[in-house]
């Protein structure tokens, strides 16, 4: 791990940049530090910024580019008429990874020695059997042009951790140096500080965009892999969703979207008018004490981790629902309607017990915004309580509460655990929702768990599944803040 | 009585009927608004009912867990069966496997039967079967560390096995076991004996809060422990990143951001992150962390990466909201006498804002904590965490789980057993939970100031 070091010694250079730093600006003001523009912790800081900020924004950048830029140079050598029929660029370099790690590991046990890794041949040594010696397992025989790739690969990786080291520890000493030299009384150390410091800060606040532009990346270019190796017709317009690893696959979304939409509805039917009228009960008639109890009691719902929920669904609300719809005579109804516990009635139920807080809460805040004259207009004529909050409050609050409906929606669309667990994984159009379903987060799951392959588009899928989960959910937030905000009465 | 004529005249029926007597029309409005809140009652008795419910079963069903069942044996460490050669030779020692120590236990069941005056009519072989398979490593172990005991008698405690805990616990009956291969009513017979003999007995399950997950097939040496040491380095990344820089990040949206497209989008992305599915997190970290910069797999390193960027819009929401409610004269006072605005902010908002910004950390991290699916993606389940990490780095670096991939991963074994275990992981989970949040809520009573 020698990056890790590297930052611990960055981190001490800038501990000793600091003190240099600090006791050359008091030296050069005769130890007066009044004489001095800046604080003396300015001084040093400036000293310690400039050796460290620069450095470790190097070494980030490097750190990230190294490897594509190897990867690139290392997979260019392989010619095309070497690559097997049947597998991709993509396959023959995680060969080579995997010999290169091998072999990394091997130096480090002492089974090879480092020239002899370097000049191993495979025609002359049985690199698998070596490997598996020290624990690698290689799927098949090692051919020499992967040898020869990994080796390379190997070469390129040491070079460039050299090069990395000598470069980032020229540039923390420079920074050192310049700063240092910099540094007299009448330097002005805390206007420099500050500006660095509002630097970092601006870069702090950027990495959410960064992570915005991270997930959007992320999943369009293997969405885009995906849609090279699968019609996007299909997935966008099939009516089936059949993943086999013979290459045959029908992937299509809709079966899962219907799984999806069909159990948020489920759960949108427990959770919005519970939630609603609890939040309507405890602000316009709980007293006190009642709300003091009541809402953060609700409120535990909301903070009972989702796997709390997933299990809860899974054995013990599916295995109820299956007493008493399935069975045939021994169960509750005497009839055979259910057979496993997982079912979307399940996920749905239980997926609605965990909205209830959130709806109840986003609506409770809305409610409690209306205006107490507009309730006192309403009583003042004669209405009762329950018709002021039917014809008066609730017209008015009725944006805010659709808004809350369609966040606690986009959450739903969005929840993995309790589908996972409860609603099941068979895909198909259905009405009966004491059938079990899957769902899109359900897929993404079980495509890219397990042993993955990045080249087929059974597992590149769950990448243009995940995108549309984002936009969907991206869409609903955006359209419930759009309607809050158009539609929201203004008082005062 | 000419009112009421004149009424009569404009076609409108007269009210009929004094004051004090209700109307239809009355009676029918006050029912109504009767139900509506009863509606409201019920929905809330709905809510506290399903959080009765949960949180009943949660604990009737994990409870279990940390009880266990024991078989106290002695057991003569054979010099023929362990050291042949009589040499101690601590290698020769070692290459007898776990098979060589199963006639030891059989021997010792035998022992016992005789110093009780049982007689029992199963074979050996079914009589050792009740203990979990782990005995024989367990007799291993022992015997390795300590070679010099070889040919004395010890007293061991043994897990008994799976099957026969359950049945101590009401889990497992005569019925239920049928069709079961792996234990038969005659066995259960012959526990129920050495359960009046006092030699199985049921005690606290320390090895659950401590230990490690075991293989599927051997429920009842399952523990939390090394999940909860990757949790434990999780939240150590996400401590040691999503602090720093949502505080920053607030600090500058909040004090700095002068109005401009920057930051409006630099606010909206923040608010959107928010609302973003978690699973989505978790193929972020797949696609970048693993797939494109080979960070290993599995690693809590990975996992509180994922983690803090879940956690970051969280953590800067409330540190904003802290920021915000300390009053701007305490800005001019600082400006007034001179300090720069950096120094304004950083010596006297910051530390005003402090306790603000700590519970909204703590409230963070609770929910990274129970966070499960995006840990699925990038290889947190489906492994076993047998061993705990030995150093910083190793913890970091080496796959392990965390607790709500373990909990997952045992809720989706075969073994009913397991299930038992899943329960009692949520238990201690929820332990968790329920003490951060506590110590969050006692911060904010007792440092927030109103001004």
């Amino acid at each position: 791990m020698p990056t890790l070091w590297l930052v611990v010694l960055l981190f001490a250079l800038a501990a000793v940049g600091f003190v240099l730093g600090r006791s050359r600006a008091l030296a050069t003001a005769g130890g007066d530090a009044r004489a001095l523009h800046s604080l003396p912790t300015y001084y040093g800081l400036n000293v310690a910024l400039s050796a460290l900020v620069p450095a470790l924004g190097v070494l980030a950048i490097w750190v990230l580019a190294q490897p594509i830029l190897i990867e690139t140079r290392v997979s260019g050598m392989i010619p095309d008429e070497l690559i097997p029929e049947g597998t991709t660029r993509g396959l023959v370099m995680s060969d080579v990874r995997r010999v290169a790690d091998g072999l990394d590991e091997a130096v480090r046990q002492g089974s090879l020695t480092k020239s002899e890794a370097d000049n191993l041949r495979s025609d002359a040594t049985d690199v698998r059997a070596r490997l598996g010696e020290v624990g690698v397992a290689l799927g098949s025989d090692v051919r020499p042009e992967v040898l020869t790739a990994a080796q390379q690969f190997r070469r390129m990786t040491t070079t460039g951790n050299i090069a990395m080291i000598v470069v980032i520890g020229m540039l923390a000493a420079g920074g050192l140096a310049f700063a240092y030299t910099r540094t007299n009384k009448d330097f002005r150390a805390r206007n420099v500080v500050e500006q660095g410091v509002l630097a970092l800060l601006i870069l702090a606040a950027s990495l959410a965009i960064l992570t915005t532009v991270g997930i959007v990346l992320s999943m369009l270019f293997e969405t885009l892999n995906f849609f090279k190796l699968h019609p996007w017709t299909d997935f966008f317009f099939g009516s089936t969703w059949a993943p086999n690893f013979r290459g045959d696959s029908e992937l299509s979304i809709l079966p899962l979207l219907w799984g999806t939409l069909y159990i948020s509805f489920l759960a949108l039917l427990v959770a919005v008018p519970i939630g609603l009228f609890a939040a309507i009960y405890l602000s316009e008639y709980a007293n006190r004490h009642t709300r003091a109890f009541a809402k953060p009691l609700l409120e535990i719902l909301a903070g009972i981790p989702t796997i709390v929920y997933g299990l809860f669904a899974l054995l013990t609300v599916g295995p109820a629902l299956v007493k008493v719809f399935g069975r045939g005579e021994d169960g509750l109804l005497g009839v055979d309607w259910m057979t496993g516990a997982t079912s979307v009635l399940t996920a749905g139920v239980v997926m609605g017990i965990m909205l209830i807080p959130f709806v109840s809460s986003l609506s409770d805040d809305i409610i409690n915004a209306v205006p107490q004259a507009m309730r006192d207009g309403s009583l003042g004529l004669g209405a009762t309580k329950s018709e002021t909050v039917r014809q008066v409050v609730l017209p008015a609050a009725l944006p805010g509460i659709v808004g809350a409906v369609l966040l606690a929606a986009s959450r739903a669309i969005g929840e993995t655990m309790i589908v996972v667990m409860g609603a099941g994984a068979i895909a198909k159009f259905s009405l009966n929702p004491l059938e079990s379903m899957t769902t899109i987060t359900t897929r993404i799951v079980s495509q890219l768990t397990g042993d993955t392959d990045f080249a087929s588009p059974e597992t590149l899928v769950a990448f243009a599944l995940g995108l549309t989960l984002f936009v969907l959910t991206l869409g609903l937030n955006v359209l419930a803040l759009y309607i809050v905000r158009t539609y929201r009465e203004q008082y005062e | 009585m000419t009112e009421t004529s004149q009424s009569t005249e404009n076609g409108r029926k007269p009210h009929g009927g004094s004051l004090m007597t209700l109307s239809k029309r009355t009676a029918r409005r006050n029912a109504a608004e009767k139900r509506f809140q009863i509606y409201g009652i019920a929905a809330i008795a709905v809510g506290l009912l399903m959080l009765i419910i949960l949180v009943s079963t949660i604990v009737s069903r994990g409870v279990g867990a940390y009880s266990q069942t024991f078989v106290t044996l002695q057991v003569e460490l054979l010099e023929s069966k362990l050291d042949k050669s009589g040499t101690r030779d601590l290698e020769k020692i070692k290459k007898v496997s776990t098979f060589g120590y199963a006639p030891l236990i059989k021997n010792a069941f035998s022992v016992k039967l005789e110093e009780l005056g049982i007689q029992s009519e199963l074979s050996a072989k079914e009589q050792a079967a009740i203990l979990s398979k782990s005995a024989p490593a367990q007799l291993r172990d022992y015997v390795i560390a300590n070679p010099d005991k070889i040919g004395e008698t010890i007293e061991f405690r043994f897990l008994a096995n799976g099957r026969v805990d359950g049945y101590m616990k009401g889990r497992v009956s005569r019925e239920s076991i049928a069709n079961d291969k792996s234990i038969n009513a005659e066995q259960l017979d012959f526990v129920d004996i050495l359960v009046v003999n006092d030699v199985i007995e049921k005690t606290f399950n320390l090895d659950f809060i401590t230990g490690a997950d075991a293989s599927d097939q051997r429920p009842e040496a399952a523990g939390m422990g090394v999940s909860m040491i990757g949790s434990l380095f999780m939240m150590l990344v996400v401590l040691a990143l999503a602090l720093p820089i949502g505080v920053a990040a607030s600090i500058y949206l909040e004090e700095f951001a002068p109005q401009n497209w920057l930051t409006d989008v630099i606010e909206v992305n923040i608010s959107n992150l928010a609302a973003v599915p978690s699973i989505v997190f978790g193929i972020l970290g797949l696609a970048v962390f693993i797939n494109y910069m080979h960070l290993p797999t599995s690693a809590p390193l990975v996992g509180g990466l994922v983690l803090t960027l879940m956690t970051l819009p969280t953590i800067i929401i409330s540190t904003r909201a802290s920021l915000k409610s300390v009053p701007p004269s305490i800005r001019d006072a600082a400006l007034g006498v001179g300090a720069s605005k950096m120094q304004a902010v950083f010596h006297h908002v910051l530390p005003l804002a402090a306790p603000g910004i700590l519970t909204g950390t703590i409230i963070g991290l609770a929910q990274a904590l129970g966070e499960t699916a995006p840990l699925l993606l990038i290889g947190m389940v489906g492994f076993i965490a047998s061993n705990a990490p030995d150093s910083l780095a190793s913890g970091l670096m080496s796959p392990n789980s965390a607790m709500p991939a373990q909990i997952y991963e045992w809720a989706k074994r075969a073994d009913p057993a397991f299930y038992e275990r899943a329960w009692g992981g949520i238990i201690i989970l929820l332990v968790f939970l329920i003490t951060m949040n506590t110590v969050a809520v006692i911060l904010r009573r007792r440092f927030e100031r109103r001004w």
